[in-house]
């Protein structure tokens, strides 16, 4: 069968079971738009083409398919940078589109012509530039198995305009192989038994759980591990709901930066960890040389290069995530359930300890202001802990990690490598697209939710009930409390305070709008806001200069904590 | 950069731009090249990269790694600890009048190398030598006046065992 470039794109999207695309038209991609009617494919047509990417890595987080957005030549392509990164730098499974110029055209600075392959080279798993169709086909494959095999990422099409509206035979290729590509998915079995006699010895065991249990799908097979060796679990920004947030008495709750003080305190003393789809971000580990000195560090990774990167491991496990703890699993059921799982009465009552002095808190009762973990603390109680949360950068995003306590994977949505303010919003959008029924609340700061704000009449227009809830600070302020801390608070230019009316805008776009400043007000105005149907803003005007506690120092040991 | 020099041989696919996703890979993350060289191989499509780099153990197995992760690399070899022969070819032009052609000749012999262009007062000589050698080669040389020099990249290929 003779089909389009165009043609051909749709038809290999469909055959991958792709059902959404968020995308941006322009010169170079208006074949493909001018074929897409006849594809039963959902195109969202965001208003900022970071939007799309972002849309489309939240798409893939919350359904764990791979997210698909297509962007035109030029400054299409170039918005799509940021995303890019940050879909890059969490290992998000993505394919993104752009259209070029015409192949006879290219190197001469035609209009709106940018190497969009050579500029995302650093921040793409793999990308192609499609010069020939005959090769369209194949390199559509091969990119959606890149996407999502191995450790997953963005990979970026690149097709030219001639490309796209000259025609060749569709093969309807099923599967590819690729000698330069094999990822490595089963772990070595000398290695886990060496794994389940540390965890026998272990005294001070404690499990730190990341980004790659949730994407290859190993949360359960991680609880089950954790819970028959009653293994303490901590994790990683990453790895929230990758362990049930709820359980009292193996979570331990976020490690690193801002993690809790018995988290950071327990793998500080461990004496063995186990580390799994984890990469030792210095966010986690703070002063390296000083990070974890008692433990036997056990590390698994289906990507080598993770492995002895920032921190030297003793057992290095090359493998899929879920793969390596369901075989984990397979051998414990060997082993005597009371030598592996015993009570651990010592090392959990001294982690209880810890608990007890630092907890995680805040005051709300004697202070007239909002404090933000509150309102992160209402909308879990009010949303069961069920809902879908992706957040924008800074407090806002700390807090939700402390507060909104995740019991699944795939629930939690935070650009955490990168750290892109303007992600959470559009990153709902998608995942609302993926989960029509779903709760779905971006948790915002003021001034992160102006960075992708357009994305609004986004949701309006496809009637996505997205729930934003910004926590108004009126300061960009992380960076404010960084000022606060380290220097000596000069406030150079963090004062947000001239920001638009959200509720007004809000309504601008069609969507609803709720403020509150009152502390006993603001159940009912996330009850309001939950209740009310499509889009809405919940404004909260918040304690200006709250800070996230505990926090370690930049390059400090992470013992080294800043209590409230 | 210290540390040891390591010599990888990268067999990659022979696409646009693989060249470009190696040596990003390199300044992207503050690793070092000496040398480079690339030339197709026997078999259609794929390409012999050697390269020379340096740094301590940790970061050459890093280097590693991260090459084989790139899609379009099918194998990274590294030679550092197996025996070898490494060649490096260079063109030299060195100056000749009257008083020093003898000289420059006996030195051509010395070192085996071949010239392939000569005139009233310069040589250009052809040499393929390992590092050492080069650069003795080119201590000789020096009191003559060398006028220009045009270097390969090492490439290298293990010893067989008999
Ligand atoms: C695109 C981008 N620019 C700058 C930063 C640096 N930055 C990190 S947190 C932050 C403040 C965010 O302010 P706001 O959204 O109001 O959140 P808050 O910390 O006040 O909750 C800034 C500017 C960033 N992370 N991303
Ligand atoms: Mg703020």
């Amino acid at each position: 069968m003779e089909l389009t470039g165009a043609q051909i794109l749709w038809q290999s999207l469909k055959d991958e079971g792709v059902d959404t695309v968020f995308g941006y038209p322009g010169g170079a991609v208006i074949d493909f738009y001018d074929a897409l009617v006849q594809y039963d494919i959902n195109h969202i047509l965001v208003r900022h083409e970071q939007g799309a990417v972002h849309a489309a890595d939240g798409y893939a987080r919350a359904s764990g398919k791979v997210g698909v957005c297509m962007v035109t030549s030029g400054p299409g392509a170039t918005n799509t940078v940021t995303g890019i990164a940050t879909a890059y730098m969490d290992s998000i499974p993505m394919v993104v589109i752009t259209g070029q110029v015409p192949t006879s055209l290219i190197g001469n600075d035609a209009f709106q012509e940018v190497d969009i392959v050579g500029i995302t080279r650093p921040c793409t798993k793999h990308n192609y530039l499609v010069k020939d169709i005959t090769r369209l086909e194949r390199i559509i494959k091969e990119a959606f198995y890149i996407a999502r095999s191995g450790r997953p990422g963005p990979v970026l099409i690149d097709i030219p305009k001639d490309v796209t509206n000259s025609r060749t035979v569709y093969q309807a290729i099923q599967a590819v192989q690729m000698e330069s590509y094999n990822p490595t998915y089963h772990p070595n079995t000398k290695q886990l038994a060496k794994v389940v006699n540390l965890i026998k010895e272990a005294k001070k065991p404690i499990i730190f759980t990341g980004g790659g249990v949730v994407l290859s799908k190993g949360a359960e097979a991680l609880t089950k591990l954790a819970q028959r060796t009653n293994i303490p679990v901590t994790g990683s920004l990453m790895g929230l709901g990758s362990y049930p947030g709820t359980d009292a008495k193996l979570w331990l709750g976020m490690l690193g930066m801002h993690g809790t003080y018995r988290a950071n305190m327990a793998i500080s003393d461990a004496d063995l960890i186990l580390a799994i789809g984890v990469r030792f971000d210095d966010r986690v580990t703070g002063k390296t040389d000083e990070f974890a000195r008692k433990a036997t560090i056990v590390h698994v990774d289906i990507d080598p290069t993770s492995i002895h990167k920032n921190v030297t491991v003793d057992v290095p496990v090359v493998g899929d995530c879920r793969l390596t703890l369901e075989a984990l699993n397979q051998l414990l059921d060997a082993e005597d359930p009371a030598v592996i799982g015993p009570e651990r009465t010592e090392w959990l009552g001294q982690i209880k300890k810890w608990k007890d002095t630092n907890p995680l808190g805040y005051n709300q009762k004697d202070c007239a202001t909002i404090k933000p973990q509150y309102v992160i603390e209402k909308l879990f109680e009010l949303t069961k802990g069920d809902a879908i949360i992706s957040t924008e950068v800074g407090q806002n995003q700390m807090w939700a990690a402390q507060y909104y306590h995740f019991s699944k994977p795939n629930q939690w949505l935070t650009s955490g490598g990168l750290g892109t303010m303007g992600y959470g919003f559009p990153a709902a959008i998608g995942a609302q697209m993926a989960f029509p029924d779903k709760v779905v609340v971006d948790v915002a700061g003021d001034g992160s939710i102006q960075m992708n704000i357009q994305e609004m009449a986004t949701a309006v227009q496809n009637k996505l009930p997205v729930k934003i809830v910004i926590l108004n600070n009126q300061y960009l302020g992380m960076v404010r409390q960084w000022q606060e801390l380290f220097y000596k608070k000069n406030y150079s230019q963090t004062d947000m305070t001239h920001a638009p009316d959200f509720v007004k805008l809000a309504e601008a776009y069609g969507a609803s709008g709720f403020r509150t400043e009152k502390p006993d007000e603001v159940e009912s105005v996330l009850k309001k806001g939950l209740e009310t149907p499509g889009p809405v803003i919940m404004e909260f005007m918040v304690s200006r200069e709250e800070c996230v506690y505990p926090m370690v120092p930049a390059g400090a040991p992470i013992t080294n904590m800043l209590l409230v | 950069m210290n540390g040891d020099k390591s010599i990888l041989s990268i067999l990659v696919d022979n696409e646009p731009g693989v060249l470009s996703r190696i040596t990003g890979l390199f300044s992207g993350r503050g690793y070092n090249i000496e040398s480079l060289s690339v030339a197709e191989t026997m078999e259609p499509g794929i390409s012999r990269i050697t390269m020379i780099t340096r740094g301590d153990k940790h970061i050459v197995e890093q280097i590693k790694k991260q090459l084989n992760k790139l899609i379009n690399v099918i194998k990274v070899l590294d030679f550092t600890e197996q025996r070898h022969v490494l060649r490096e070819l260079a063109l030299i032009k060195v100056h000749a009048r009257a008083e020093s052609r003898a000289e420059v000749l006996r030195i051509v012999d010395i070192f085996r190398c071949k010239i392939v262009d000569s005139g009233p007062d310069h040589y250009t000589l052809e040499v393929a030598a390992d590092e050492d050698k080069l650069s003795a080669l080119l201590n000789m040389l020096q009191p003559m006046g060398i006028k220009e020099i045009a270097r390969t990249g090492s490439i290298a290929l293990v010893r067989e065992m008999h």
